[in-house]
Order: C-alpha cells, then sequence, then structure tokens
C-alpha cells in the first residue's frame, strides 16, 4: 500500500488469506477489495484494470493475490492469459505448498516426499511424487513478463523492497512468497520465520529478481546449511527422520537444493576482506 | 443479520473485531536481561548501554553513561583486562567485541575535548577521609564527592594514583593521561593530603571530625621468600623496581637480568628490565604457561619484546654471577614439585614478583576490624567491624587490579553514603544474564573485530613509549556497532515486523514497543526473531 501511496484496488482469489481477513461481514482491508472466485482473480484483475483505464485512473494500480493452489492449480489459466496480454497487474502468490485451510491437501506447488491428507507417509515412496511440480516463477519468466520476483516471509525488507519495484513497471508482474503453514507443515508457530530462512539458506527456495525473462538479481545463501536442517524441524517430513533417517529420499531433496545452487548462483558470496566500508555505511 | 436486498456491496465491519488475544496460553513480554559484559566488570559498569549510545555516534552521551561508574574511561582503557570481552557473546560468534578500545576512545576523546565530570550535588555536611589516593580511594572520593559529602584524601606517596603511578609501568599507561583524569576528580572539590602517612585510622577520624572513612591503602608490602645470597649478589623487589623508575630513579641492574614470579607484575617487571637496557630478561616460573596467573594479552607482548621464560623452575640460591634454579614438575594437583635436577643461569641481578601484601598497622587501634591471613573482613557493602569504617581495593580483595579497586571505591561509596543518612544499603536487583542461547544471530552483519596498532617491537626494547595504540574513529565506531545488545532491547523493528496480528506497537523512538494484548495470540514469533533476547515467553494465568 505504500507503495502506491494507497491508490490501489486488490482483488482475491479464494484461499486462507480470505478466511483471516475478511469473515463476512468484517473485513481487514483498508482498502477497494474484490472477492469473485477461486479460479478467476487474474482475469478479474484484468477487468478492474482495464476499468482503471478508461475511467482515466492511470494512478490506481491493481493487485491480485492468491494462495499457491489458487495461482498453480485453479487459477492458472487466467494467470496465464493475464501474463501473455501484458495486463497491467501485480498478481501475488502466497506459497504455502498445498490447499491448508481445507485441510492440507496437495497441490502443483507441494514439494516432494511432503506428507498431506491426499500424499500420505505410507507405501514405498511416502508422501508426495517426484515430479518437475509447477515452478511458476519460472513459468512466469517464460512468458517474459516485465517483472518476476520471489520473496519469504523471513525477510521483511527484502519483500517491501520487490514490491516497490514491481510498482516502477507497467505490465504483468509477479510475485511469489514463500509463507510456511506451521499447521500444515507441522511447525511450531514461532518457528515459521526460521523455517523459511532455512528454506532460503538451503538453496531449496530461490529468492531472485527477473526482468524480461532475464534473472537480474539473486540473494546468496549466507550459511548454508544441509536439507536435513530444515526438512527435520517440520512434521510433514517427519517419515524421513524414523528410526533410520531415509537417506536416499533426503539426498534427492539434497539434490534439488544443490540443482538451485548452481542454476542461479546461490552460493555464499565469499567474506570481503575489507567490510568496515560496508557496515559503516 | 441485516435485512438486506439479495447481492448488493455490503458495508464491512472491522476484523479488529475479533480479539484473537483470546487464543492465547503464553505471553510475550519485553524484558532487559544483564548482558555479560555488564555483569563482568569488575568495576560495575554497565558496558552494553555506554556501546548502544555510541553505535550512534552519540560520544558525549557514551562518556557520560560510562563516567556514572568510572572516572577513569582512558585509564581503564589502556590497563584494564577486560573480563567484558572474555564473556562477550558476540566471541561465539566471531570475535568478542573490542570493548577496551571503545573505552579508551571515549577516555581520551573526553580529554581532548575538555568534557567535565558532573559536578557535586549539594552539601551533606558529612565528612568522610579516604586513606589511598589509588584507584579505589580516587574513586570512592569522586562518587562521593558527587553524592555531597566533603572528601579529605590522604596519601603517603608525593603524588596521586597510587599503583596506578607508581606500578604500572608508563609504556601502558602514559603519565599525561593518569594526570589529566586524576586532575579532573580533584577538581570537583576534594581536599588533598600528600606525604602524609596515615598511622593510626581511629586517631585520624577524631582529630579530622571525619564521618567515615574508607581505607583503601593497597598492597604495597613484597612478599619475599628466603633465598640465599652472596653479598654481591644484587635482589630487589619487582614493586620497588617498579616505584623506582616511575620516579626517575632507575636502580643499576646489568645486562643478565632474571624475574622470579608469574603474575602481571612479574611481566610488567622484566619488560621494564629491557627497556633499561637489560639484553637478557628471564622470568623464571615454578608453574608451566597455563597456570600462569599472568593474563595472555600480556605475556604476548612480553614475549614479543624479546623477554624469555624459565617455565617450571624454582629459585634455590644466587651464587656469584649466577642463579641455581632447580627444576619442576606438576603433580596431578598441578602443584610444582622438586626433582632434584639444577641448573645454573647467568644473572647480574634478581627481581622478585612474589606478589604483595597488605601494611596493616594503621588498623591496629581499632579492634572490631578483624583481619583474616592479611585481609581486611568486610560485609557486602565493604564495611569493617568497626562501623563508618570501611575498606576495599588490593587491601580486601583476592583479585588485585584497578578495575576491582574502582568498582569497590564506588561500592563503598554507596555503603558510607547510606551509613551517613541511616539507610539501609539498596542492593541492586538480580537479573537473568542474557546469554548465547538467548540471542537470534542471524540478524547481526558478519563483522570481524577491528585491531589496535602496536608500536613496532624494534622500538619497544628502547623506549618507554605507549606499546597499544588507539582506535581511530571510525575503527571505534565500527568495534562499537558490533555489539549485539544482548538482552537490551535496540529497536530493531523485528518483532514490530514479524507479527502476524499487527499486535506490537512502536512507541516512537527510543520509547521501544507495547503488545497489544486484545489481539496477541502468543504465537512467540516475536521471541525467536528478536535478536539480542529481550522478549521472554510468560505461561498466562488460567
Amino acid at each position: 500500500m505504500r507503495a502506491t501511496g494507497g491508490r490501489l484496488v486488490a482483488v482475491n482469489a479464494t484461499g486462507c488469506l480470505e478466511v483471516f481477513s475478511t469473515p463476512s461481514p468484517e473485513s481487514s482491508w483498508r482498502v477497494a477489495w474484490l472477492h469473485s472466485l477461486f479460479a478467476n482473480a487474474p482475469a478479474v484483475a484484468t477487468g478492474v484494470a482495464a476499468a482503471m483505464k478508461v475511467k482515466g485512473h492511470a494512478d490506481v494500480r491493481v493487485v491480485a493475490q492468491a494462495g499457491d493452489g489458487g495461482t498453480v492449480d485453479i487459477g492458472f489459466g487466467c494467470l496465464s492469459g493475464m501474463f501473455e496480454r501484458n495486463d497491467d497487474v501485480l498478481f501475488i502468490c502466497y506459497d504455502n505448498e498445498a490447499y491448508m485451510n481445507t485441510g492440507v491437501q496437495r497441490s502443483g506447488a507441494t514439494p516432494p516426499a511432503a506428507r498431506t491428507a491426499t500424499t500420505e507417509a505410507v507405501g514405498p515412496e511416502p508422501g508426495n511424487v517426484f515430479g518437475q511440480g509447477k515452478n511458476l516463477p519460472r513459468i512466469a519468466m517464460a512468458h517474459e513478463i516485465p517483472y518476476v520476483a520471489t520473496a519469504t516471509v523471513a525477510d521483511l525488507h527484502d519483500l517491501e523492497d520487490k514490491v516497490q519495484r514491481a510498482m516502477e513497471f507497467r505490465g504483468a508482474r509477479y510475485l511469489h512468497i514463500l509463507v510456511p503453514c506451521p499447521l500444515g507443515w507441522g511447525l511450531d508457530s514461532k518457528d515459521t520465520i526460521r523455517v523459511a530462512r532455512l528454506a532460503k539458506e538451503t538453496g531449496l527456495f530461490p529468492v531472485f529478481e527477473a526482468e524480461h525473462g532475464q534473472i537480474r538479481t539473486v540473494s546468496h545463501i549466507r550459511h548454508q546449511v544441509p536439507v536435513e536442517e530444515y526438512l527435520s524441524i517440520q512434521r510433514r517430513y517427519a517419515h524421513l527422520f524414523r528410526e533410520q533417517p531415509n537417506k536416499a529420499v533426503i539426498a534427492r531433496i539434497q539434490a534439488i537444493a544443490d540443482r538451485n545452487i548452481a542454476r542461479y548462483g546461490l552460493a555464499p558470496i565469499p567474506p570481503h576482506e575489507d567490510v568496515s566500508q560496508g557496515v559503516n555505511a | 443479520m441485516k435485512d438486506l436486498p439479495f447481492a448488493i456491496t455490503l458495508d464491512v465491519g472491522s476484523s479488529r473485531a475479533n480479539r484473537t488475544g483470546s487464543w492465547r496460553v503464553e505471553r510475550p513480554v519485553y524484558v532487559d536481561r544483564l548482558p555479560p559484559c555488564t555483569d563482568a566488570c569488575p568495576a560495575g559498569e554497565e558496558v552494553q548501554q555506554w556501546l548502544y549510545r555510541a553505535e550512534t555516534g552519540d560520544y558525549r552521551g557514551a562518556w557520560e553513561r560510562l563516567i556514572e561508574i568510572n572516572p577513569f574511561p582512558a585509564v581503564m582503557g589502556r590497563i584494564c583486562y577486560h573480563p567484558c570481552e572474555t564473556v562477550c557473546n558476540r566471541a561465539q560468534l566471531d570475535e568478542a567485541v573490542g570493548i577496551n578500545g571503545i573505552e579508551r576512545f571515549l577516555g581520551d576523546l573526553a580529554l581532548e575535548q575538555g568534557w567535565p565530570l558532573p559536578s557535586a550535588h549539594g552539601d551533606s555536611g558529612k565528612r568522610v577521609l579516604v586513606v589511598g589516593a589509588g584507584p579505589a580511594g580516587l574513586s570512592a572520593s569522586y562518587q562521593l564527592r558527587r553524592l555531597g559529602h566533603h572528601v579529605g584524601l590522604v596519601d603517603s606517596a608525593p603524588k596521586l594514583g597510587g599503583m596506578m603511578r607508581y606500578g604500572i609501568p608508563a609504556y601502558r599507561l602514559p603519565r599525561p593521561v593518569l594526570d589529566a583524569e586524576i586532575a579532573r576528580i580533584i577538581d570537583l572539590g576534594i581536599d588533598v593530603d600528600l606525604g602524609h602517612a596515615v598511622l593510626d585510622v581511629e586517631l585520624e577520624r577524631r582529630v579530622g571530625h571525619f564521618d567515615a572513612v574508607f581505607v583503601a591503602i593497597g598492597a604495597q608490602l613484597a612478599r619475599r621468600v628466603e633465598i640465599p645470597a652472596g653479598d654481591s649478589a644484587r635482589v630487589l623487589d619487582a614493586i620497588t623496581l617498579l616505584h623506582r623508575v616511575n620516579n626517575d630513579d632507575p636502580p643499576l641492574l646489568g645486562r643478565r637480568v632474571a624475574v622470579y614470579g608469574g603474575g602481571d607484575t612479574a611481566l610488567d617487571a622484566a619488560r621494564t628490565v629491557r627497556r633499561l637496557g637489560a639484553t637478557d630478561a628471564v622470568i623464571v616460573y615454578r608453574r608451566n604457561r597455563e597456570r600462569m596467573p599472568a593474563h595472555g594479552d600480556e605475556l604476548e607482548q612480553a614475549l614479543g619484546e624479546g623477554v624469555t621464560m624459565r617455565w617450571l623452575s624454582s629459585v634455590t640460591r644466587f651464587d656469584p654471577d649466577h642463579l641455581v634454579l632447580e627444576k619442576m614438575h606438576l603433580n596431578e594437583a598441578g602443584f610444582p614439585e622438586p626433582t632434584g635436577e639444577f641448573e645454573a643461569l647467568d644473572v647480574d641481578s634478581l627481581i622478585l614478583a612474589l606478589g604483595q601484601e597488605t601494611d596493616l598497622s594503621l588498623l591496629e587501634s581499632a579492634r572490631d576490624i578483624q583481619v583474616e591471613e592479611g585481609v581486611i573482613e568486610v560485609t557486602p557493602t565493604l564495611m569493617t567491624g568497626e562501623p563508618g569504617v570501611f575498606a576495599g581495593g588490593d587491601a580486601v580483595s583476592e583479585q588485585r587490579t584497578a578495575t576491582v579497586a574502582i568498582g569497590h571505591g564506588r561500592r563503598a561509596a554507596r555503603g558510607i553514603d547510606a551509613f551517613l543518612s541511616g539507610r539501609e544499603p539498596a542492593s541492586p536487583a538480580s537479573r537473568e544474564i542474557a546469554s548465547f542461547e538467548h540471542l537470534n544471530t542471524w540478524y547481526y552483519a558478519d563483522a570481524p573485530r577491528q585491531t589496535r596498532p602496536e608500536l613496532e617491537r624494534a622500538r619497544r626494547a628502547s623506549t618507554f613509549d605507549e606499546v597499544v595504540g588507539a582506535f581511530a574513529q571510525t575503527n571505534a565506531l565500527f568495534e562499537a556497532r558490533r555489539c549485539l545488545s544482548c538482552g537490551n532491547c535496540f529497536e530493531c523493528d523485528n518483532c514490530f515486523g514479524v507479527c502476524p496480528d499487527n499486535a506490537v506497537i512502536k512507541l516512537g523512538p527510543s520509547q521501544r514497543y507495547e503488545i497489544d494484548y486484545d489481539f496477541c495470540k502468543g504465537c512467540g514469533m516475536c521471541v525467536q526473531e528478536c535478536p539480542c533476547g529481550a522478549i521472554e515467553m510468560i505461561p498466562e494465568q488460567i
């Protein structure tokens, strides 16, 4: 809201964001806010943007938001269309890696081996399957829209900067935020930020910015840690850490992290010889 | 439900109606935990508090906070063995904050700028006699004067400073710095009587109409051991050596000098001897390096200046031209035992640095004062068995450092103030220590410690110039900013940012935060993400 000076219309897809922010007839949104359906938030936002253009409100910006289910599965067609038409909307995905408020069902963003209500920890390959999933930041980049960025709730300054940056562009923009769900991931609430930080520090969740399909900046890992440290504090991965840790599966997840580190260049920057300048500045 | 037409935009109510605070079973509470540096400071300095001010570049504010407790920052920034740095939580992250160097920077800046000490607060009409003008006596005089008492400070020496002047060599503490910090205290209006040896405390108290006395006479007598030595053998104790050098009257010692002992005084003596022109300065010590009581930094500097060590050796006798040493070995309890093996060490003179004792003859007339093994017995406020007579510094302490003495001076001043007004002395509330486990160090930038320049070794062996240099302003600021502010909120806004319920309310600069318990669910995220451990969870009373 600060990035737009309060001149903002928000469009929301169905999701837990609505459950806690707008339990009818109450709302915590103190801006113009629309809900339509689960699947059509990007299309509604397109319409709002078009209406603002027709009415000459060039300063009013449009934000659409959804969870990972509404983004990568149910609203995907509308979103891809919005990207393809380069409509002037910032679309924000709050990714908690499953359909959480309906009872933790798997989504296209659920990571491999994670237990959900629909991918139980049973059988020879417990939890969610190892597949490609849907990596929406990469799909958005493939549309070559002006701006794509990822962020986590562990670095709020970075998140603020990226929203600010997104508002400097016109056209379709996409911001993908990792938001751990304490209940669905099997975490103590207090560890929410910590686990988001570990997602970045393991390399499992790359934090970066891209413009017109090209990576522009990446947030380097500061203190790299093995994926065990991230997985073992979440009960959705508890089946990997029974009497015998499931080393084979953990190694496959580590391979995903390693591939991200190589692909995005996330490796830690070696400490600079003279750091006094940076800190004093 | 309101009776409204179908499919119309509703007037929305605020979701603030949903008071999520009722879900809570634990509540976060802001606390000020005790930082380890502050806990460890023998002078009682609130280290983190003054560092916090220095971090913002408010050096005056930092210095003012510092001298509330300790009027000698420029001196302490040079000679203190900084136990604060030993316990600094940052040492577990990279390296301890260079607190001592920042203290010196602030102390020097204050002298350069001429910042005055706070003046006396009113006039109590009470008179206090302070015997001994070393760090304990001067610290007590400063605090007593500020509390409005009349202070008479006496010392048998011709100059003020005690062991800071007569014990500590000038290469560690340049005299202009010492003189300036002492003068600032005396300028508060303290009656000074030098060259005055107090022989009987009770008599002095009566004659001078003093309401209370602080005995801070130090430990000036060198402990001796019987070492058979020929007539021509040159044997001297370290205290006398240092005293004479500091009085510009250095003794003639020859080219090869042995120093017997393993404390800081032994190192001071050996380093002084090198500067007086000795080619060989050998420290003979009965135990090994691990068991040496001297501080590590001092030993490193001495070795760097060409001082050599004879570990596990005791001096048996001093024959003409050489010492006879017996080799020792440590038994299981770590005590040195003789081995019956002897060796010779060619030396011209021997310095004994075997510890010091206090001359307590001035207390003989005060029968209620108890003395146990040469140490005066005192209460926690440092009062002796005689009402109104307090004692501190080396005369009552096992840890004989200037820092401990300064702490004693302040403690005694508070005890004396309470005694004079008939109050019970206030005992500070104990606080939980902010240990490393309380911190979330993710939020601190990686920043290695700055080092202070040192005088080149080649120049050290010949001059009494100061060895350790000062921080420049930028280094001092960088170093201050490395402070983790353990246990004390520094308003980083993390709690405000991470709270999922917007239940943390910002109260404005330096006002910190408040928690809105109507909406705080007690998730504990603020506690977990607080970098400095300044929030704790406590169970709700249900």
